[in-house]
């Protein structure tokens, strides 16, 4: 324990990936909460990819490269990308995932096409671009974090000024249609929250993976409760241990990644929570379903 | 155009049909993602294949990754099998765990075996037609397009073969169920054909231009036909196109063909699903205006019938307070009595609302019809 106290006490960068990584983790275990339960899980990864263009058109455009402008084009076209989703799902026969994998790919495609541009300018310094792809977690400043924490507070001030409406409008949609409750306005911000939890991290975990950090946790905590205050808080921290402890283990070994690891991790809280949780899990669940049909057949045998 | 421009535009086109085929049931059975999952997932079956024989051309990687792909699918199918994860989370789960396994394998074993990540997810088939296929010197074309070429013969003969099963399950577990069909065995098979449309295309096109092929042009055809055969036919004709003017832009911008082929299909997906004659956006947004005219100017033939010549038809049916009652906002108000008027059915006396014998049997049908359906319907 000494050792791994030593290893912050010593290192600024592991200090700042580490804090960097446990708040993307914890907010978008937040958050992820109500994109599984709302069956938007693979929101994620559509939203991630569909950042890409904006990434680049605003570089393209100001030919900024500080993280504040990145954040911002990657928040428009990842929030035009969800509206369009949404429209298409709630006006045409077109399906959730059908949508998803269209404007995943195109808005990509369009990426591709704006970052094969940037490379031919002459004297532009596109690197940096590519960290969005697949996400370089040491690069991580503290002045990124102190951007993330700004946006990831706001995220979950809105969820929490927003809690009531928003547990109405993920369990019991219609009822709050009738309850007079403005549930596109509603279905908008939060996706809109969403949007803001995916591009925070972004930069850390990158894009593919990105949509793994909505996911797992919030699916983790699912097995260990059925409240919902309580499975946003679960998510956050098994999101928090996952990211430490990933940046850790990638700061030991040479040549480990800092997301793929964070992922590795965090998708074997899922499977652990998954197999041994308490009343949810498979083993639980396991040991206690022969009882009960043997408790069945005695009821039958003796009437 | 130069031989290679031709051979490179051949190919884009063979991938596009190829894709098309397994992707209209995929989108069918609303399983669009799993091309998602395991056109990323493969990578995992590349580098284990690599790991292997240690030859970045040895045909055993392509046999891994189109096990991975089967792979991929069964863990998500057994996640799935678990009460507390809907299948959307399960396949959230599955493929970025398998494809961070591959990334961390890369980074630490492999770093000097030119798989470079970038250009196994991103590939450009510009390099297509310079892999080409040699015996005892003779040069046979691109080794794509007769890869490729298999695979689309393996997808007819599948699609052809097992047409029927595959509808079935597709629209109708139930009745597959009753007249044996094994839907776990249809799904397997069919999500295999999937893997190796995947792989191949993979390998040729990298793997965004694949999910684009096998996702986008079906789902356009959807919005246009409800003929599954027809259906097919349109999104195979959708590729190809997609795929020809995406390479003419990507010729004429110097630019990425995959990202210009998948750009133009998303464009393509858009313009239909904003048109499209009965299930596009503007026109459901016409049918629900319409309807809900149709709908509020009944509400008021009713409203009329049940309070006129009573004691309270002074104030339930007045112009000055009958959107009290109606709950309705004053300008849509004046719209419906318009619209109400104009086809003889109220009129106003001494700012009474009245409605006429007209009217009067409009609703009494359109009420009666309503009735009749739904003792049909039971």
């Amino acid at each position: 324990m000494l050792s791994l106290y030593e290893l912050f006490a010593n290192d600024y960068t592991l200090r700042v990936v580490a804090l960097g990584s446990a708040i993307l983790s914890i907010i978008s275990g937040a958050l992820g909460t109500y994109a599984v339960l709302r069956k938007q899980s693979l929101l994620g990864d559509a939203v991630s990819h569909a950042a890409f263009p904006g990434i680049c058109l605003v570089f393209l455009l100001t030919g900024l490269k500080n993280t504040e402008s990145f954040l911002f084009g990657a928040f428009i076209s990842g929030w035009i990308a969800a509206i369009l989703i949404r429209t298409c799902v709630n006006n045409t026969p077109i399906k959730l995932d059908s949508a998803l994998g269209i404007i995943l790919s195109s808005f990509f495609g369009v990426g591709l096409i704006i970052i094969t541009y940037i490379q031919k300018i002459p004297n532009s310094n596109q690197a940096g671009l590519d960290k969005f792809i697949f996400g370089q977690a040491s690069t991580l400043l503290i002045e990124d974090i102190k951007i993330m924490t700004l946006l990831g507070a706001a995220a979950v001030f809105i969820v929490i000024v927003f809690w009531k409406e928003f547990k109405l409008f993920c369990f019991d949609k219609e009822f709050g249609n009738t309850m007079g409750f403005p549930i596109k306005v509603l279905d908008i911000l939060l996706t809109t929250t969403i949007v803001i939890a995916i591009i925070i991290g972004l930069q850390t975990v990158g894009v593919i993976l990105m949509s793994v950090m909505l996911v797992a946790p919030a699916t983790a905590a699912r097995q260990w409760t059925d409240k919902l205050w309580l499975m946003m808080i679960i998510a956050s921290v098994f999101g928090a241990i996952s990211g430490v402890s990933g940046t850790i283990i990638s700061s030991l070994a040479k040549n480990i990644p800092t997301g793929p690891m964070i992922v590795i991790i965090i998708s074997m809280i899922t499977f652990i929570s998954i197999i041994f949780a308490p009343k949810n899990g498979l083993l639980w669940k396991n040991i206690r379903r022969p009882l009960k049909t043997d408790s069945n057949i005695r009821l039958k045998g003796g009437s | 155009m130069s031989i290679i421009q031709i051979e490179t535009l051949s190919i884009a086109i063979l991938v596009a049909i190829t894709c098309s085929l397994p992707g209209t049931f995929l989108v069918l059975r609303q399983m669009s993602m799993m091309a998602d999952a395991i056109s990323h997932t493969i990578l995992l079956g590349i580098i284990l294949g690599f790991f292997i024989v240690h030859d970045v051309n040895h045909p055993l990687l392509i046999i891994g990754a189109a096990l991975i792909g089967v792979v991929t699918v069964f863990i998500t199918e057994l996640l799935n099998k678990i009460d507390l994860i809907k299948e959307d989370a399960s396949i959230g789960l599955t493929f970025p765990f398998l494809f961070s396994i591959a990334i961390v394998l890369i980074s630490y074993y492999a770093r000097n075996a030119h798989i470079g990540v970038h250009a196994v997810l991103l590939g450009e088939i510009v390099f297509a037609p310079f892999n080409r296929l040699m015996i005892n010197g003779i040069d046979f074309g691109p080794k794509a397009l007769y890869i490729m070429g298999t695979i689309l013969i393996i997808n007819l003969v599948y699609i052809i073969v097992f047409y029927k099963e595959l509808k079935i399950v597709t629209f109708d577990k139930g009745l597959a169920a009753v007249l044996g069909i094994s839907p776990v065995i249809i799904h397997y098979s069919f999500m295999s054909i999937v893997s190796i449309t995947c792989v191949g295309a993979f390998d040729t096109v990298g793997s965004i231009l694949v999910i684009a092929l096998i996702i986008g042009p079906p789902a356009t055809a959807y919005l246009l036909t409800n003929n599954l055969k027809v259906m097919i036919g349109l999104s195979a004709l959708f590729g190809s196109i997609s795929a020809t003017v995406g390479y003419a832009i990507a010729l004429w911008l110097d630019s990425s063909i995959a990202g210009c082929i998948a750009a133009v299909i998303g464009f393509v997906f858009i313009v239909t699903f904003i048109l499209a004659p009965k299930k596009g956006l503007l026109s459901t947004q016409l049918q629900r205006h319409s309807k809900k005219l149709e709908f509020s100017r009944l509400a008021l033939l009713i409203h009329i019938i049940n309070h006129g010549d009573s004691k309270e038809e002074k104030e339930e049916c007045s112009l000055n307070s009958i959107h009290n009652h109606l709950h309705w906002n004053k300008s849509f108000l004046e719209r419906i009595i318009d619209s109400a008027k104009r086809d003889n059915y109220i009129f106003v006396d001494k700012d009474i609302l009245k409605i006429t014998e007209k009217g009067k049997s409009y609703a009494v049908n359109y009420h009666q019809n309503i009735l009749d359906r739904i003792s049909v319907d039971n």
